[in-house]
């Protein structure tokens, strides 16, 4: 029996009037990649956000190893975590934004060590030493010094992700990682998130990268509506879907 | 020739007639209208100098002799003392009433915003004259629990000293129009970034002041280089409350000797003697603070580390 990263049960989030997520119910073992596709709408980017409390739920529940997302169980009654504690959580959770948000003011090397100094209070040279080995592990050692402003799109979400796994976070989170780049700067990224993958770590990404999923993905799911439609093995959703909709989007996509 | 399509020879007759040897070159520039306003320009100044140097009347030897004096210095320092304190006030009180503004909490949200609309919205010297006559409504200032027993109190002329009412005056006062440019400065910082820092496990307060504060000064600092510079000449206000600052130092004079306008020309040239040093100052900050964004032609000390970080190991461009 595999260990469970993530168990979400009934999940459910509204803007408003809109209902984004009607009922979530996922589990997701250690050390896996999943892959959440559907059209823009579908509620995918939120219920990524709602694992690390950007955003918080109005029903049901997730764990994450065990722990659950932004409330805590005292004396029997159930209590809303507070900013320190949601933070502690976040802390083993890695985030990679489709936008980068790299922070502009702050060189590469002290984007990568902000949060590891600041918040795990590591020294900052231990800290320098392992940011220069992510930096080689994606490609871009030549820019220690650079500003984000002179990195293309595709160097800044590599520093990016360099900077989530700083923190040495037992799960990544990438919301649409390759959408905002240029088509010939998607390779490089998708190569890291592939090595990354590839050593073992759990991954959940939000992406439009079919051929990413297919390859890499050890589960695909599909969402629209605001739920989950189908999921599976990527290899057999993609080629065999059962859903009408799910059928409509791939003969789009693909 | 492999490339004629792309580049005709020039001494080849073209069948339009036009010269394409000419139209090589640039036009020929006409500076005629230059050099006649320039000289318009240049006589009118000359005819206020010529006035400013032979009209006895400025005194211009009382000017440097009251310029230089130990008074006129005295008061000067009083300026830029009432000046760094009141703006170091309104600073702190705008971060304050901007971050009270931006709370989730209604109450205090409305509140600060009740503040600012009454320090921005009644004039600055009415705000100074009830500070200096703040005795009038409160004779005593206690410490105490409210409705309950009082621990000392003080006589209101005893604390609320011209100078305290000065800054009073001014700091609340640029407290009110510092909310909105730190506000504005917050607001302008993508929520994107925010929530990276958030993402990354950062307590509010580090997202503050590392991440969001920093970008925000670059909206923030030029208005308030403007504001210090504004703030400069309005603490002249304060010579109402017989503070003897800049101005009231000269006025204290010139009712004295009645060497009026030589004073007051004396307290200008300070004036802006200091202007002109604060407005270096603001280009100096403005400059560190844009660090991290592409300006071509300005260089500073850490981009151009990096850029020489980066030149070393960037691959040369291959010439053909």
């Amino acid at each position: 029996m595999t260990e469970v990263m993530i168990e979400a049960q009934g999940v459910t989030k509204s803007f408003g009037d809109l209902e984004v997520l009607n009922g979530i119910d996922l589990t997701i073992p250690k050390g896996s990649v999943t892959c959440i596709i559907g059209p823009s709408g579908s509620g995918k980017s939120t219920f990524l956000r709602c694992i690390n409390q950007l955003e918080t739920l109005d029903g049901g529940y997730i764990l994450v190893e065990g722990q659950p997302v932004g409330v805590k169980v005292r004396k029997g009654r159930l209590h809303a975590q507070n900013n320190a504690e949601a933070a502690k959580m976040r802390e083993n959770i890695g985030m990679v934004f489709q936008s980068f948000n790299l922070f502009p003011h702050m060189t590469v090397l002290e984007n990568i060590c902000e949060a590891p100094v600041r918040v795990k209070k590591e020294s900052r040279k231990a800290v320098q030493d392992r940011a220069k080995i992510l930096l080689e592990r994606v490609g871009l050692s030549e820019k220690v010094h650079a500003y984000p402003a002179s990195l293309s799109g595709g160097q800044q979400q590599r520093v990016a992700i360099a900077r989530a796994l700083a923190m040495e976070p037992r799960l990544m989170l990438f919301d649409e990682p390759t959408s905002a780049l240029d088509p010939e700067l998607v390779g490089e990224v998708l190569d890291v998130m592939r090595k990354l993958a590839d050593g073992g770590m759990t991954m959940i990404v939000v992406t439009h990268e079919i051929g990413f999923a297919r390859e890499v993905g050890d589960h695909l799911i599909f969402m629209d509506g605001g739920g989950i439609v189908e999921q599976g093995d990527p290899r057999t959703v993609l080629s065999d879907p059962q859903h009408v909709r799910t059928k409509q989007f791939l003969a789009k996509v693909i | 020739m492999a490339n004629t399509a792309t580049e005709p020879d020039a001494k080849a007759p073209a069948g339009d007639g036009l010269d394409r040897q000419l139209l090589q070159g640039r036009p020929h520039q006409r500076h005629g209208g230059l050099w006649l306003t320039a000289a318009i320009v240049l006589f009118a100044i000359f005819l206020i100098s010529y006035s400013l140097i032979t009209n006895p009347r400025f005194e211009w030897n009382v000017v440097f002799g009251w310029f230089t004096s130990e008074r006129l210095f005295t008061g000067l320092l009083r300026t830029l003392g009432l000046t760094a304190i009141s703006m170091a006030v309104g600073i702190v009180v705008g971060v304050l009433l901007a971050l009270a503004r931006l709370a989730p909490n209604a109450v205090v949200a409305g509140t600060a915003a009740f503040l600012v609309w009454l320090f921005r919205g009644v004039p600055v010297f009415v705000q100074l004259l009830f500070w200096g006559f703040i005795a009038a409504i409160y004779p005593r200032i206690a410490v105490g629990v409210p409705f309950g027993p009082e621990f000392f109190s003080v006589d209101a002329n005893v604390l609320i000293t011209p100078f305290m009412a000065a800054i009073l005056g001014l700091g609340l006062n640029e407290g009110a129009y510092m909310s909105e440019i730190v506000r504005a400065g917050l607001l302008s910082v993508n929520r994107g970034q925010t929530e990276a820092a958030t993402a990354l496990g950062m307590r509010r307060f580090a997202i503050l002041s590392r991440v969001v504060l920093p970008q925000a000064m670059k909206i923030i600092i030029p208005p308030t280089g403007n504001q210090t510079i504004s703030m400069l000449k309005t603490t002249s206000l304060v010579s109402v409350l017989a503070f003897p600052e800049l101005l009231y130092s000269a006025q204290l004079v010139y009712s004295a000797n009645f060497k009026t306008i030589p004073l007051l020309i004396a307290a200008s040239m300070w004036y802006l003697l200091v202007t002109s040093i604060l407005s270096l100052g603001q280009y100096f900050i403005e400059r560190h603070f844009n660090r991290g964004g592409i300006t071509p032609g300005r260089s500073t000390r850490r981009t151009r580390k990096a850029k020489a970080e980066n030149s070393r190991t960037a691959p040369q461009e291959v010439q053909p």
